[in-house]
């Protein structure tokens, strides 16, 4: 065994003996993140149910000018309320979701079958009032089409005539393509997962050997410090791929307790999907320890470089969040972008696509590259006396 | 055997040693000897290879630090002031680390650090994590680390900072049998009585430079003083650094 394994050998004993760090590098995602999804889907899944099916308090202004149009949503299940002083106050403060206004122009509107206007006060930025302003819409629409249908066979003409076109929605997206979006948060966990678990025994390895003095008397033994280095960013990088395949597992393991409604087939997260999604996220792994090795080396003691890594964890989430909030049609050049190209590809395999052998080596490749490169200045760190010393 | 010729060395605008050139010899104990910050450990670090000198050449048994690190590295056994155990690790464990790095066999180091063990007395907490030491217990499992390899050199920095009475014996005794031996010994210290009892030659370094250089007859001789102490003072200038 050469001095690289044997840095390495060291560096994993030692960190594992701390039971503290350990776990928080190992365990606490693999066991906060399936919790963190399948809360979250429960309580999206239930309050959407709830707004879906509670019953619509609507306060209506006007009441007087359209009884009839009162009576239909009153069958529709709706319970009128008398209206408040102050309608646009009401909706502002969110003591209504939704109230209707009746103007008192109506009637005339109504009488000359001219389009009469009824106004639907809300405030779609307020995200939970949606579902109630959706539900209120839709009654009106039927009662418009309704009496519209009413009116025109009145005067002997064919309802269907005013329904020239009729869209039909053909739902190409597979079971599994369409639990890809439930599980549009695994890549994020896994890109913060590839940092997270490394990111202790990088500062420790490093920073942490400045500040227990350990660094020089090590440096002093028979062995390259390029090997040295080498073996500290192994053990970084390793610790990271142990915490990603606990993630896995552990979302392999939970993924029965997901409620049925947001998922509602089987996700396939089988070894052979591990498997790969290691394959994609391995090399952001060793990215990560490049990266977290050459700050960590900079810092002078163990505080130092914490203050470092809180903005180092926003890297892995920008490609995360820009991929989260513009989802885009994965082409070949997005591979080289270390990072954003492993959010593509895990959703793709989680849609169970097939993806190019190609895109696979440009983005592991590239990443890889980058990562090399990292870890060569981080290797030749060493070599410098302000670096070894603090400037003791 | 170590020959130190014109060697200087700067960071930035502080020169930390000008033009120093001093020899130790094998089956000495030389002693390193001056106040804080006069470039004691810049000293040790250019033999040890950590740092290159400006200027100058450093030759240990005929090896330059630079060129042939590894070599130096081999022949060399360090006790640094910082001790820089691994607390996670036991005596045993943080011993084994360096003889590995070594790069020697699993029975040799075992074999090694058994007789270390037994030598230094601390057969008691050899696999006991480090966590928690005296300050007496560090120093041998950091004298153990730096042996294990069986180095002809041997450099200690500070090596009775904070050891009680008892243990500064032992530490003494320890040092006169390396010699007797015939390792050459390096101490860098600033407590008189440990260079009265131990040093065959005194180096004196004052503001970078060599300020004395001999044995310590010929120290007091020349400063027609006593003792080492009073001699230390007068070769120096001043009494700083005494009080550290």
């Amino acid at each position: 065994m050469s001095g690289l394994g044997k840095v390495f050998k060291k560096e994993v004993i030692e960190n594992l003996r701390d039971r503290r760090a350990a776990f928080n590098s190992l365990l606490l995602g693999p066991l906060l993140f399936p919790f963190l999804i399948i809360g979250m889907s429960y309580l999206s899944l239930s309050t959407q149910e709830e707004r879906a099916e509670a019953t619509i308090e609507l306060p209506v202004v006007g009441a007087e000018y359209a009884p009839n149009l009162l009576r239909y949503l009153e069958q529709q299940g709706v319970v009128i309320m008398p209206p408040p002083d102050d309608p646009e106050g009401t909706v502002r403060t969110q003591e209504n979701p939704v109230v209707l206004r009746i103007p008192a122009a109506f009637p005339e509107q109504w009488r000359a079958g001219q389009p009469a206007v009824v106004e639907v006060i809300a405030d779609p930025s307020r995200r939970e009032s949606n579902i109630p302003m959706g539900r209120v819409r839709m009654m009106l629409a039927g009662y418009g089409q309704q009496i519209g249908s009413q009116r025109l066979q009145l005067r002997g003409v064919a309802p269907a005539l005013a329904s020239p076109l009729v869209p039909k929605d053909v739902d190409l997206s597979t079971p599994q393509s369409r639990g890809a979006l439930a599980m549009i948060f695994l890549p994020y966990f896994l890109m913060i997962t590839a940092f997270a678990g490394g990111m202790h025994l990088a500062i420790d390895s490093t920073a942490g050997e400045k500040e227990r003095r350990s660094l020089e008397p090590l440096l002093l033994n028979p062995v390259p410090r390029w090997q040295i280095m080498s073996g500290k960013m192994l053990a970084t990088a390793g610790f990271a791929m142990a915490s990603l395949m606990l993630t896995l597992l552990s979302f392999r393991l939970a993924l029965p307790y997901m409620p049925s409604g947001a998922l509602g087939f089987e996700l396939e997260l089988g070894p052979a999907m591990i498997g790969k999604l290691l394959l994609v996220v391995g090399p952001v792994a060793i990215l990560a320890a490049a990266l977290l090795t050459l700050l960590a080396t900079f810092a002078k003691g163990f505080r130092e470089a914490q203050s470092y890594m809180g903005l180092v964890i926003f890297i892995p989430m920008i490609p995360s969040l820009i991929f989260m909030t513009n989802p885009m049609k994965p082409e070949a050049w997005m591979m080289f972008i270390p990072m954003f190209s492993q959010n593509l590809l895990i959703a793709e395999f989680l849609r169970g696509e097939v993806v190019p052998n190609a895109w696979l080596l440009i983005s592991s490749g590239g990443t890889l590259l980058l990562g090399v490169i990292l870890a060569t200045i981080a290797a030749t760190l060493f070599n410098r006396p302000k670096v070894i010393f603090g400037g003791s | 055997m170590i020959e130190v010729s014109n060697v200087s060395k700067s960071f930035g605008a502080v020169k930390a040693v000008q033009n120093i050139s001093f020899t130790m010899n094998d089956g000495e104990i030389t002693g390193l000897l001056g106040p804080n910050g006069a470039g004691k450990t810049t000293t040790l670090r250019m033999l040890y290879s950590l740092l290159p000198p400006d200027e100058g050449t450093i030759r240990i048994d005929g090896l330059d630090p630079i060129d042939n690190a590894m070599d130096i590295k081999r022949t060399l056994g360090v006790v640094p002031d910082g001790r820089g155990l691994y607390k996670r690790l036991t005596a045993r464990e943080n011993i084994a680390y360096y003889g590995e790095l070594h790069g020697m066999s699993k029975a040799l180091i075992r074999e090694r650090t058994d007789e270390l063990a037994s030598t230094l007395n601390m057969e008691d907490f050899i696999d006991r994590r480090t966590d928690g030491f005296s300050q007496g217990q560090q120093v041998k499992v950091a004298i153990a680390r730096a042996m294990v390899h069986g180095p002809q050199t041997v450099m200690m920095d500070e090596p009775s900072n904070g050891l009680d009475v008892m243990t500064t014996r032992a530490l003494r005794h320890y040092i006169l049998d390396l010699k007797a031996q015939g390792h050459s010994v390096v101490l860098s210290t600033h407590i008189m009585q440990e260079v009265a009892a131990l040093c065959d030659r005194i180096i004196i370094i004052s503001a970078g430079r060599i300020a004395a250089d001999g044995t310590p007859a010929e120290l007091c001789e020349r400063s027609g003083k006593a003792s080492i102490e009073d001699a230390f003072v007068a070769l120096i200038g001043s009494d700083e650094g005494l009080l550290a």
